[in-house]
């Protein structure tokens, strides 16, 4: 019941932060998902042992959340979340890979190298994901999926489906209530119940959505989803493009981090 | 399930997304031709509604826990293969972008775990295999149930051949295989009950909903030959191209070249990598900064790479130093975006 208000109210918060205004808020949708791709792309380049390298990439999430003035902590969360089927699978690393090595005068297992590895390159792509949603929104979103000639009917499904989650949630959470307060102290609904609860469900669902589909087409529907006008690519918008690709690939043939680490180890020396 | 970006190569990911794009221009393709396009508000409903029944709990008799369904398979019963996929793709992509839940680069992979194998292999092999007899409660309750659970089984095995073919964990195929199949015909098994007692409730109560998504939509025999010639390919081009990576060496390139050249010409590599170290050591502001690697480790038969063949104090300041001035930067311009307004 609780995941069911938690998701609702995610949603909810990340359609709000979409909508602030900001320099990121204010790129084309466009680049951003290409930029985000980008940097995906990048960040599972890196070979499974490598972890100085990775560490750079942090500068894109970093800056995202701060020139879009995001907060930090429901964001964070919200990865961390994320990372759990990674944990899952990766946690077993150092029993699979025994062999060790000495890091700072400690002996440790390489497994543990590669679960870092791993655990960073998730939280990372996670954050990008969730970044590019939070600084977008779905509706801008699908204007850049039309712009890469993503099928109309596949944009259209899509915004649907995401208008509805909405109005599903509620209904579905209203539902629950009523199951548990009629039975109250059981975990998840009875067998006995499984086929009515979400079967009476998907009957109301067919039946709402002949209504949405009347209700469209009465309303002029004529299988397009209008999104209203959006800018078209600027020098700003390309800059920030070009940037960032640079910066990801600068970084992924150069180890900044060892650089900057040399350099003022030099220094101090 | 859901895999996440870090857990595949880029190589993998990219010939998913190919793979699966391929499958939802066809499945428009089918729908265009032979449906009412009421099914595109249907879709998206029932789209909100598949996502929103994966948070139902529903308790699962004699253990005291409870699970939540997938959904492939009650979308292509429900909705059909084509339209049932292409369902499935935009829960994923939502899924991805809000919970951060599966990646964006993963997203054909995940498409293809969950959407394909429920809606092109599970649903025309068995459900239609099943229930070609002719239509009745008993039979769509075996059918559902058991493509709900070989659906399933069959998405966890391409995690694993996926997650394999990216080399990006040390679970040995044998171990994630067993781990992966045994934990999923647990899920599976719930998945199945549960999905085939909706389905026979709601062939019950209305059994039209049932029969309207299965006429036309029936594949052929030349339907399931194009799709298994399909799989065919998809096999062939990552098994082939991408073998290498299946390696235990994160660098596959290198370890071929390696195991395909010459003595010689890796005593000559040797010898230039000496040379290049030397001049490394002499140029450098810190000659020694290199740990000295554990005996273990360079008798490894792995090859250890670059980065780790002495993990370098340079490496571990200039990674705290980069990580604080990331975190610097980017409370100074929230300090700064604050104060100006």
């Amino acid at each position: 019941m609780q995941s069911i208000i938690n998701s609702l109210y995610n949603m909810r918060s990340l359609d709000e932060l979409a909508k602030k205004e900001s320099l990121i808020h204010s790129l084309h949708p466009l680049v951003k998902l290409l930029t985000t791709f980008i940097y995906l792309s990048v960040v599972v380049s890196f070979g499974r042992y490598e972890i100085g390298g990775l560490l750079h990439l942090i500068f894109y999430p970093i800056l995202i959340f701060s020139l879009a003035e995001l907060p930090v902590v429901p964001i964070l969360k919200r990865i961390l979340y994320a990372q759990s089927f990674i944990i899952g699978i990766c946690i077993l690393n150092p029993l699979f890979d025994q062999h060790t090595i000495i890091l700072g005068g400690i002996v440790i297992s390489r497994g543990w190298i590669t679960f870092l590895s791993i655990f960073i390159k998730g939280g990372l792509t996670a954050a990008a994901s969730i970044l590019l949603i939070a600084t977008t929104g779905i509706d801008r979103l699908a204007v850049a999926l039309r712009m890469l000639k993503i099928p109309r009917i596949f944009v259209l499904q899509l915004l649907l489906t995401y208008r509805y989650i909405t109005v599903m949630i509620e209904e579905v959470s209203r539902m629950v209530r009523a199951y548990s307060l009629r039975a109250p102290g059981q975990k998840g609904i009875q067998r006995s119940v499984w086929g009515s609860f979400a079967g009476q469900l998907i009957l109301r669902t067919f039946d709402r959505s002949q209504r949405v589909y009347q209700s469209m087409i009465l309303r002029g529907f004529t299988g397009e989803y209008n999104t209203g006008a959006v800018a078209k690519v600027n020098f700003k918008d390309f800059a920030y493009l070009a940037g960032w690709s640079l910066f990801f690939i600068i970084g992924r043939i150069f180890n900044i981090p060892m650089f900057i680490g040399i350099l003022v180890i030099g220094v101090i020396k | 399930m859901h895999m996440a970006d870090a857990l595949i190569s880029p190589v993998v990911g990219g010939i998913m997304l190919i793979n699966t794009a391929g499958v939802a221009v066809y499945s428009i393709k089918k729908i265009k031709n032979d449906m009412d396009e009421k099914k595109v508000p249907l879709m998206g409903v029932m789209g909100a509604f598949v996502f929103v029944a994966q948070m139902i709990n529903f308790s699962i008799p004699g253990t005291g826990s409870s699970g939540h369904i997938g959904g492939g398979m009650l979308l292509a019963i429900l909705l059909g293969p084509y339209a049932g996929f292409l369902t499935m793709a935009s829960i994923l992509f939502i899924q991805a972008l809000f919970f951060g839940d599966g990646g964006l680069l993963a997203y054909g992979c995940n498409l293809f775990n969950l959407g394909f194998c429920t809606c092109f292999i599970a649903y025309p092999l068995i459900y239609k295999w099943i229930i070609c007899k002719g239509a009745e409660s008993k039979r769509i309750f075996r059918a559902s149930m058991f493509s709900a659970l070989i659906g399933l089984q069959m998405g966890a095995f391409s995690v694993v051949i996926e997650t394999f073919i990216s080399g990006k964990t040390e679970l040995t195929f044998g171990t994630f295989l067993l781990m992966m199949q045994s934990i999923h015909l647990a899920i599976g098994l719930v998945e199945g009950v549960v999905t085939a007692t909706i389905i026979t409730f709601i062939w019950r109560a209305r059994p039209e909903i049932i029969e309207k998504a299965a006429i036309g939509e029936a594949l052929g025999n030349i339907y399931i030959k194009k799709v298994l010639i399909g799989i065919l390919i998809a096999v062939v081009m990552v098994g082939g191209l991408l073998s290498w990576f299946a390696s235990k060496n994160p660098d596959g390139l290198e370890w071929s070249i390696g195991k395909n050249s010459g003595t010689t010409e890796v005593k000559a590599q040797d010898e230039i990598y000496n040379t290049l170290q030397e001049i490394q050591s002499k140029t450098v502001f810190l000659p020694d900064y290199s740990f000295k690697i554990n005996e273990g480790a360079t008798q490894a038969e792995n090859a250890w790479p670059s980065i780790n063949s002495g993990t370098s104090i340079s490496g571990i300041v200039g990674g705290t130093l980069t990580l604080t001035l990331a975190t610097f930067i980017g409370l100074v311009i929230r300090w700064g975006k604050r104060k100006s307004s």
